[in-house]
């Protein structure tokens, strides 16, 4: 008899107290994430996945992380974040510009759930927004691309002509024309973020058109893989990408979220979490680059290791007066420094660049 | 040696219980994957195929995932009968979304009752239109309507892209590719407060009662049959071949378009280049799942439904990788062709030496 109740009441504070003394710990703190892409698409997707990561790496026991990857940018956003919403998530975190009606909606909804839009701009008290400046990267790789051409022709890979690609483009272009005045930009829209195919024949065009160097704004490592077969360099696209182009990959930007994530979540479970709009470059960690592949000369590489630093300290930046609009027509002055706002809303190319934005 | 013997009849109770017999071989296999990827195989089918029946808001949203599945899957279901291979429903349901938004857009702002009408009008000769387009080269030059159909369904996608980059873009959009947000005249009324149920969804099932008269109790419906299973006396008995390829291509077309426009006045709001989300080809998969026959697609389109959204539940709540909910739900078709098959033939083995 003893025994069996010895058991009893061992199973019952196992099961019961067990629970019980769970409770009593702290709550993890539940962090939910929505993906555009798969996880495994090498890119964007990836990387916010790797930030998801860090935070369980960082807090361990303290978080539960879940996500849900490939929702496309409609109706169904919208019921899988309100899903999650449901689920008891403390916060979200949608990884994609084209939530924002979704995101918001359902922010409406669950007002005691924090929510974060990656790219966007409609912030309410439990909505905040978070970006990098991941046009202080596409300035480094400007640089490095303007010293490594023959051809003096650097080819572009589009995705859609957006403020924010814009300002990429732009960012490298000066870049570029400020070590080689030669420099030429080829421009080619694929209207898509992710498309392995298209972003090959993409490359290929670019490539004939005499393209030495490729850069991209889609997610895809398909331009990677073309530079390396065709013997020409290309960079890394929001992830290290030297695993599809060993040779061909001079850097990379990286994307990387983890400092971002664990930041936000710490301030969720200490309380302190606000509705704000961050956009981090490379003095908050959130741009990285790969390592500087050994093809790129000496020198090239300090100058490129001297413009990261000074854009970490806040002393360079890439959008620094003169500066012409591609009419010819003044933009900024001598010494001038672009404002948040005219980035933010970037919508014509500099002076130099050839072909139109389409609009 | 093994080979296909047709059955001499097969029994009107199997046929009905084999896309059951389908289900729940899915639910074996499915929990077998599951357990490979060491999660729990039980609570992941619990998860995908019974927590979102019990909870309201999952049910409503079934509905509204089921009515582009159904509506689409409806029409295509008459072409499945006669023979006519409609694959482009997806690029249908596109133009039909697009011509729809193009009068919201042009009248955007403009309060009336009249707009939603005209809309879905709009979205309907658009969807119809372009199934128009394999309709004539069918019966004009023969072409596969297979091939056609399909095709346009990249050219509509591509159209889509280029209008919402260019004259329906939001002009206070930043140059985002989408459209404005539309206003209230333009969005589809909501049935059940605090969802997205829209009136679509009651359309839908009005549909499926239509469609089941017109099957059923119309000579349309007869001739459409009696072509898919005798051509030859479809054609002693004046059936024009021409003529109904042409109006199944229309019908099929028109409620692909119809489903565009619902999907975007309703739940959407505006149009995105990502509107395409494969409706058109899953309702495919719905329509043989559902036998063909207008309940049967209802039953079918809400147990795909179901599928959609318990897989994105089992995504987040169990880690289950969204590529594993895709086998799951390709099993699914997998299974039926299986059970089809047997149960309208059966395997023999073949002797040696017997010819």
């Amino acid at each position: 008899m003893t025994i069996l109740r010895n058991t009893l009441v061992a199973a019952a504070l196992v099961l019961g107290f067990g629970a019980a003394a769970q409770a009593q710990d702290e709550e993890p703190v539940r962090v939910g994430f929505i993906y555009v892409g798969p996880i495994g698409d090498f890119g964007w997707s990836y990387q916010h996945d790797q930030g998801r990561l860090a935070l369980e790496e960082t807090f361990g026991e303290a978080v539960e992380t879940s996500y849900v990857e490939s929702v496309p940018e409609g109706a169904d956003a919208e019921r899988v974040l309100r899903q999650m919403a449901q689920a008891g998530n403390d916060i979200i975190f949608a990884t994609s510009f084209g939530y924002m009606n979704s995101v918001v909606n359902v922010a409406k909804q669950f007002p005691d759930v924090k929510f974060e839009h990656a790219t966007g701009y409609q912030r309410a008290d439990n909505l905040a927004t978070y970006s990098s400046r991941f046009y202080e990267g596409r300035h480094v790789i400007g640089l490095i691309a303007g010293r490594m051409t023959k051809s003096n022709v650097i080819g572009y890979i589009g995705s859609y002509p957006i403020p924010e690609v814009i300002r990429g483009i732009n960012a490298a272009y000066l870049a570029a024309k400020s070590v080689n005045p030669d420099v030429q930009f080829r421009i080619v829209w694929s209207n898509t973020w992710f498309d392995p195919a298209l972003e090959a024949d993409a490359a290929k065009t670019l490539i004939e058109q005499g393209a030495d160097v490729l850069m991209q704004h889609t997610d895809s490592t398909a331009a990677m893989t073309i530079a390396e077969e065709q013997g020409i360099f290309a960079f890394g696209q929001a992830s290290n990408m030297a695993n599809f182009g060993p040779d061909a990959q001079l850097t990379a930007i990286i994307d990387n979220w983890a400092p971002y994530y664990i930041q936000r979540v710490q301030e969720v479970m200490d309380g302190t979490w606000s509705s704000t709009d961050t956009w981090g470059g490379i003095g908050s960690g959130m741009v990285e680059f790969a390592d500087l592949s050994d093809k790129i000369p000496a020198d090239v590489q300090e100058e490129a290791r001297t413009a990261m630093e000074a854009m970490a300290a806040g002393t360079l930046h890439p959008f620094t007066g003169p500066i012409n609009k591609q009419d010819g027509s003044p933009w900024l002055k001598e010494g001038e420094v672009a404002d948040d706002a005219t980035l933010l809303g970037m919508n014509f190319y500099v002076e130099g660049i050839e072909g139109v934005i389409p609009q | 040696m093994l080979r296909l013997e047709p059955r001499t009849s097969a029994s009107p109770l199997v046929e009905a219980i084999t896309p059951v017999g389908a289900v729940i071989a899915t639910m074996v296999a499915g929990g077998c994957l599951f357990a490979l990827l060491g999660k729990n195989p039980f609570e992941a089918i619990h998860m995908i195929f019974v927590a979102p029946l019990l909870d309201p808001y999952s049910r409503s949203e079934m509905l509204i995932k089921a009515t582009p599945l159904v509506l689409i899957a409806l029409g295509l279901s008459f072409g499945f009968r006669a023979g006519v291979w409609n694959i482009g429903a997806e690029g249908q349901y596109v133009m039909g979304g697009l011509a729809g938004s193009a009068v919201a857009l042009a009248f955007w702002n403009v309060e009336g009752a009249w707009l939603l009408p005209l809309m879905v009008l709009a979205g309907m000769a658009g969807g119809c239109l372009w199934a128009m387009i394999p309709a004539v080269l069918k019966v004009r030059f023969n072409a596969n309507e297979i091939l056609v159909s399909l095709m346009l369904v990249y050219v509509a996608g591509l159209f889509l892209s280029a209008m919402v980059s260019g004259p329906l873009k939001d002009p206070q959009g930043f140059n985002f590719p989408q459209s404005r947000l539309f206003h209230d005249s333009a969005r589809l009324p909501v049935l059940l407060e605090g969802s997205r149920v829209h009136v679509g969804v009651l359309v839908a099932l009005a549909a499926v009662v239509l469609a089941q008269v017109l099957l059923h109790r119309h000579m349309f419906g007869f001739n459409v049959r009696l072509l898919g299973q005798a051509p030859r006396a479809a054609a002693f008995s004046g059936v024009n071949a021409n003529r109904l390829t042409v109006i199944c291509l229309a019908l099929s077309g028109s409620l692909a378009g119809l489903a565009g426009i619902f999907e975007v006045a309703g739940p959407i709001g505006q149009l995105q280049p990502s509107l395409p989300v494969g409706y058109g080809f899953t309702a495919i998969i719905v329509a043989f799942l559902g036998r063909l026959s207008p309940i049967g697609i209802l039953l079918a389109g809400l147990v795909m439904a179901l599928t959609y959204i318990g897989g994105e539940t089992a995504q987040f709540a169990l880690g289950i990788p969204k590529a594993a909910i895709s086998v799951f739900q390709g099993m699914l078709l997998f299974f039926l062709l299986a059970a089809d098959l047997l149960t309208r033939y059966r395997i023999a083995r073949i002797r040696r030496g017997v010819v």
